[in-house]
């Protein structure tokens, strides 16, 4: 736990000196109000006429008087004033201060996390799975940001309070003192208990609450099929089930929280009894040169700072508490090291599009048993266009995401241009290697921002030409907007097969050595699909082109076609060769030959 | 993205009417524990206040004052015994006040919750069409969480904050009117001061929010297409891209807690000046007191010790409100959108013909039972009061429809088709041809503008449409499972469904092989919907689910060749095996379907364009000939 909030800590840079003043600030803020009731209980002696002394009876200021001396009362009162304001002013400094801390450090670990991030292979990123990086950069860090701003001031203002009100009502009478002595660690300890113990019925109850919102979230998508079988009622009856468990829950774990305040009543009622019956006994036994009034009433008002200091004790725990797990979680993505990373001395330069896999073995680290490639030995002569089949799960993914070095081979090596990939500098490597990937996004912007995510410095004829290729200035055209069209996240406002050739004209601004199209024309009708690697052929003949396809017709054509099943490569050679020689090949030949298909141009 | 759309504070009309409608749940479905509950705020603040006054009347006045009687340790004994009750029904009180309002405010929320999904399922279809599952999420997620942390948390604070300041200021009244009046006029420019920093604090509050918003959405995005950033060596742009958008939530959201932050100290010392004045002020009343004449009784030690501690309890509950407030506008921001689609209307149903088990009678006409024949027909009660019945067929017609989703845009045109019992139909044609628009209103997801459609012979608006949805089977494209075992999937086609049954649909659809192979064959558990099963065991579910619920019609919609080619072949023949014997609609991809059906119509832009089986279309030459030739494959 501490480890955790060293790390975080670690976060502050700038805003240290932020927290130092805000802690400065808030010690004499706590001084000013902690000095408050005393100054009162001088108050109330200077009415009665009693004697007020600082602290110690030997310290007199003001003697006893028979009546009210006004000058006295307006001398005091203006000190009191000016300690308000003194606690005004470093009140505003106090908080100040901490806004300023507990933003930055929210600021600092977004951008320390953000920037790892990026630094991060898709092995880093697989880890931890994409929604579980979003909910770390989200959710946790507003947890934590949340957390300081509520405990930078309270961690330090409630040991004060209390350490200083106890010090205070001890040299007034240690016999009064020992009842708040006595009594607050036992309400301390309830109020801890009372949050340990309902931590974990919220925690299940969060839980739960995934559950409800899986439950909806099904019930959203799934809204047809609810429909079409007539199955609302048992959809209710399921939702209400988990509605009523979070209800029951919910309940008992209040019913725990309901004891927080009757506890802290409880100890400054008891006390005020106790004080008031000690404190008379004293005054009767001892005089009231022993006990002034002004000194009981003081009593009786730190009794309140010192439930309000308990008060914000339990408050820093249980928010601590919660927030554990987000910091927990907030650090353990800050302290991932990314695994793929330029070598020294990097070749910055990729001679040509020959690609050779050599002995090649991989796995993902998350099942370190199961190679996913074997044995996998292919050479591709630069300027070729190689064409992928096999079924879901063969690995032809797996296989291409090697040549940019989006994950690392566990054993053999993936040359490029006659080098190991691992030699050359990640950036310019990724520059010579486009990827369309299957599961391709487009991010909110125009048409032309995207595009120019190939090439910052493309010209407007570049991106033409790019599209012409790509078979998308056709569309693109056909917006009123053109190239300025703004994309929705995500690209949701174009059809598929528009976002596959988007994407595609994407990669080829980068003018790459190597294009890898993995299954980026699924959408995309067969005549244009046809049309894109016919241009492709002709127009980037020196360009070493991998197509991962379903469809056979898309890879019919290509110089050699390698058949991929279970992480091996079984069979390769051109269309006419597999047919004859290829039972999977032939069998693909054959179903889609029987059943064709009968998608239309979008 | 689209949450930062949404307005983050409401109104002052939404402000009144949310409450007022929160206030009505929990009057009209917790009566008992929300009085009650008001009532022990009541004690609790009168024996905090009871304190108060305590101290200052009693024990500085009586007590102290004659310290030197003999029996006055007694006479105090018997005082903190009578205070000492007091104080135990203000604890008492206190927490069955926080455990009450609890109750309430979680009861309420279940029963907000409850009914916001169960209104949700009876919405028509066009409401889940028209807005993204985000936005519809964001209800339950967002809004129905704010207003619970308002409800559970602010409201009770805020409640008890109200009724603490009235219980002190009656209080202060009956001690002494003319301190209570300073007191009042003190609180006054303070009260001020809180509501300008409120409002002020709340604007900052609106743009954190904002850009919290914003900077999320990025993250989100970008996270999400991570992999195309990698690709694209595009790391530097994004983190230039989130440092702007995050400096910006720095500086907002610092600019959001100070203010907040500066009210706190503020309050907390506005109240200790008030003290401090009032002290003063006390003192020089009590001096000149003997010249007050009749107010001479009104004035004490004690009194000015009571009202020490009274002008405490009289400020801190503003500066509680004051924490409060934000929130509480927050939620009934939510809540507004939450009542919003509680009062969205209902999918409307007044179809009166309805679906029975029925028996044959010795002429071959079906006869109402109670028990499971397996057998169908429509009870058809017309307004004669004379009830008919007709076998469930199958036979569906459309009638010169036109359809438009809104009704300034048609998309269907004069749409006239009739399908015989067990005949299939396939609908081909370009993306937006109108093919699943089509297919929409058989089931009356979406009702027709213009002409007829009817099922059986019967208009379908007098079926009711649970059962006419009943009656036809459907399996989608977008495979939708649900969280649950495959066993209970298979199931949600037939509820009562045997295990054997369920086997034999699985077998009719070609999933029994697959399924037999999972970890727990059928008792395995499908986690987020099935996402740990590809797309074609998905449909193959899918495709089971529809046959165990053995419908004489079924709405196919074939899926694009996102799957690969051997699980493609399975779901087929999974597909073929069900339609056999039954009317289908088919939504065609593939050209064997499409070459097996009895007629295939062809559509283009809203229209059947031609119509015919196979070779009669072929031989015609038009589009179909051209979609036929420009995609089949040629060996």
């Amino acid at each position: 736990m501490l480890k955790t909030i060293n790390e975080l800590n670690k976060q502050l840079g700038k805003y240290k000196k932020d927290i130092l003043l805000t802690w400065f600030f808030c010690v004499i803020e706590t001084m000013c109000e902690i000095a408050v009731p005393t100054l009162t209980g001088w108050l109330v002696n200077l009415i009665k006429g009693e004697a007020v002394c600082f602290f110690s009876e030997s310290i007199v200021i003001w003697g006893p008087s028979t009546e009210i001396n006004l000058s006295r009362v307006f001398i005091l009162g203006g000190i009191m004033i000016l300690t308000a304001v003194l606690a005004i002013i470093t009140g505003i400094l106090a908080g100040w201060f901490a806004a300023n801390a507990a933003c930055g450090i929210g600021h600092n670990i977004r951008k320390s996390m953000y920037e790892k991030i990026q630094k991060y292979s898709f092995n880093n990123v697989d880890k931890f799975s994409t929604s579980s990086i979003v909910t770390r950069m989200t959710t946790d860090i507003t947890n934590v940001q949340f957390a300081y701003q509520m405990t930078i001031r309270a961690s330090l203002r409630a040991p004060l309070l209390l350490v200083f009100a106890m010090t205070i009502a001890f040299i007034k009478s240690w016999q009064l003192a020992l009842v708040f002595l006595c009594l607050t660690p036992v309400v301390g300890f309830f109020l801890l208990f009372i949050a340990n113990r309902v931590h974990p019925t919220f925690v299940q109850i969060f839980n739960t609450y995934d559950h409800l919102n899986q439950e909806i979230q099904e019930d959203v998508a799934g809204i047809r099929v609810v429909k079409a079988f007539d199955r609302q009622k048992e959809q209710n009856e399921k939702f209400s089930k988990v509605s009523l468990f979070i209800y029951k829950k919910f309940v008992k774990a209040e019913a725990m929280i309901a004891f927080n305040s009757p506890l802290l009543q409880l100890l400054s009622y008891t006390s005020s009894i106790l004080i008031c019956f000690l404190g008379a006994t004293l005054i009767k036994k001892y005089g009231d040169s022993f006990l002034t009034t002004g000194d009981l009433t003081s009593l009786l008002t730190y009794v309140f700072q010192i439930m309000f200091a308990l008060m914000l004790l339990s408050m820093v725990y249980v928010q601590v508490i919660i927030a554990r797990n987000s910091a927990e979680r907030i650090v353990a993505v800050l302290k991932e090291e990314p695994d793929i990373v330029s070598p020294e001395n990097a070749i910055t330069e990729i001679p040509n599009g020959e690609v050779i896999f050599d002995n090649v073995n991989f796995h993902y680290f998350s099942n370190p048993d199961h190679n996913v490639l074997k044995n996998i030995n292919v050479t591709i002569p630069t300027g070729s266009t190689v064409g992928i089949v096999g079924s879901t799960g063969s690995s032809k993914t797996s296989l291409l995401n090697l040549i940019a070095r989006l994950y690392d081979a566990s054993e053999g090596e993936v040359k490029v241009g006659g080098h190991n990939v691992k030699e050359y500098d990640l950036t310019a490597l990724r520059d010579s290697v486009a990827v369309v990937l299957q599961k391709n996004v487009l991010f909110t912007g125009t048409i032309k921002e995207n595009l120019l995510w190939g090439n910052k410095d493309a010209t407007d004829e570049e991106i033409a030409k790019a599209c012409d290729m790509a078979c998308a200035s056709e569309f693109i055209n056909r917006f009123p907007d053109k190239y300025d069209t703004m994309l929705d996240e995500g690209g949701t406002n174009v059809s598929g097969g528009q976002r596959q050739r988007l994407c595609i004209a994407r990669a080829l601004l980068k003018n790459p050595k190597i294009l890898i199209l993995d299954d980026s024309t699924s959408a995309v009708d067969t005549h244009t699909d046809a049309t894109i690697r016919g241009y492709l052929k002709n127009e980037k003949p020196e360009v070493t082109k991998f197509i991962v396809a379903e469809r056979v017709l898309s890879v019919k054509d290509c110089d050699i076609i390698l058949v991929m099943d279970e992480g091996e490569i079984v069979a390769k050679g051109t269309s006419e060769e597999l047919y004859s020689s290829c039972q999977i090949y032939k069998e693909l030949v054959d179903t889609q030959l029987g059943g064709g298909d009968f998608d239309v141009a979008n | 993205m689209s949450q930062t759309k949404r307005p983050i504070m409401a109104d002052k009309g939404q402000m009144k009417s949310a409450i007022k409608r929160i206030l009505g749940y929990e009057v009209k479905y917790f009566p008992v524990p929300f009085f009650l509950s008001l009532f022990c705020v009541i004690v609790s603040c009168i024996s905090n206040a009871a304190n108060s006054m305590f101290i200052g009347t009693i024990f500085v006045d009586d007590i102290l004052a004659n310290i030197s009687d003999p029996d006055i340790l007694s006479r105090l004994a018997m005082y903190l015994g009578i205070m000492a009750g007091i104080y135990l029904c203000g604890i008492v009180s206190i927490y069955f006040y926080n455990f009450l309002m609890s109750k309430v405010a979680q009861g309420t929320q279940k029963k907000i919750r409850d009914e916001l999904f169960e209104h949700m399922q009876t919405l028509p279809l066009s409401y889940f069409d028209t807005r993204t599952r985000g936005d519809i999420m964001s209800v339950y997620t967002n809004d129905v969480d704010t207003l619970r942390e308002a409800m559970s948390r602010a409201w009770p604070m805020l409640v008890s904050a109200t009724f603490s300041i009235i219980v002190v200021g009656v209080m202060m009244f009956i001690t002494n009117w003319m301190l209570a009046i300073i007191v009042i006029l003190l609180t006054i420019p303070m009260f001020f001061f809180t509501k300008a920093v409120t409002k002020s604090s709340g604007k900052y509050f609106v743009k954190q929010q904002i850009s919290l918003g914003k900077t999320n959405g990025y993250v989100e995005e970008m996270i999400n297409g991570q992999k195309v950033v990698k690709v694209f060596n595009h790391e530097e742009e994004a983190i230039a891209g989130f440092n702007v958008l995050n400096d910006k939530l720095c500086e907002e959201s610092t600019k959001a807690n100070r203010y907040s932050n500066v009210l706190m100290p503020v309050i907390n010392q506005a109240g200790t000046l008030q003290y401090i004045i009032l002290g003063i002020i006390a003192s020089v009343l009590l001096v000149y007191k003997d010249n007050l004449g009749s107010f001479e009784a009104m004035f004490s030690v004690g009194t000015v010790v009571s009202f020490l501690m009274y002008s405490k309890s009289f400020t801190q509950p503003i500066g509680v409100l004051s924490q409060q407030i934000n929130l509480i506008v927050m939620a009934v921001a939510g809540a507004t959108r939450i009542f919003e689609m509680i009062d969205t209307p209902s999918e409307v149903d007044d179809g009166y013909v309805t679906l029975v088990n029925a028996k044959e009678d010795e002429n071959g006409n079906p006869v109402e039972v109670s028990e499971r024949t397996g057998k169908w027909a429509w009870k058809h009660p017309h307004e004669t009061g004379e009830v008919t019945y007709t076998w469930l067929r199958g036979r569906v017609t459309f009638d010169d429809v036109d359809f438009g989703y809104v009704p300034e845009k048609i998309v269907l045109h004069n749409v006239t088709l009739y399908a015989e019992p067990g005949q299939k139909v396939a609908f081909v044609g370009p993306t937006g041809a109108g093919k699943t628009t089509i297919t929409n209103l058989i089931n009356r997801f979406y009702d027709i503008a213009d002409g007829k459609v009817r099922y059986d012979e019967i208009n379908i608006n007098k079926i009711k449409k649970a059962d006419l949805r009943r009656s036809l089977g459907m399996v989608l494209q977008d495979t939708e499972l649900f969280t649950g075992t495959v066993k209970d999937n298979i199931k949600f086609g037939k509820l009562d469904a045997t295990d054997e049954e369920v086997i034999e649909a699985a077998k009719l659809a070609n999933a029994h092989t697959f399924i037999s192979n999972l970890p727990n064959g059928y008792d395995t558990m499908l986690e987020k919907a099935g996402g740990n099963l590809s797309q074609g065991q998905r449909q193959l579910i899918a495709i089971a689910r529809a046959a165990i619920s053995n419908p004489p019609a079924m709405i196919l919609d074939e899926a694009t060749s996102s799957i690969d080619s051997r699980t493609e072949e399975m779901v087929q023949k999974g597909m073929d095996a069900i339609m056999k014997g039954r009317t289908v609609f088919v939504i065609a991809h593939r050209l064997s379907t499409v070459k097996n059906s009895d007629v295939i119509m062809v559509l283009d832009q809203g229209s059947i364009i031609e119509r015919g089986s196979h070779d009669q279309l072929i031989a015609m030459g038009g589009k179909y000939y051209q979609l036929y030739t420009g995609n089949a494959m040629k060996k």
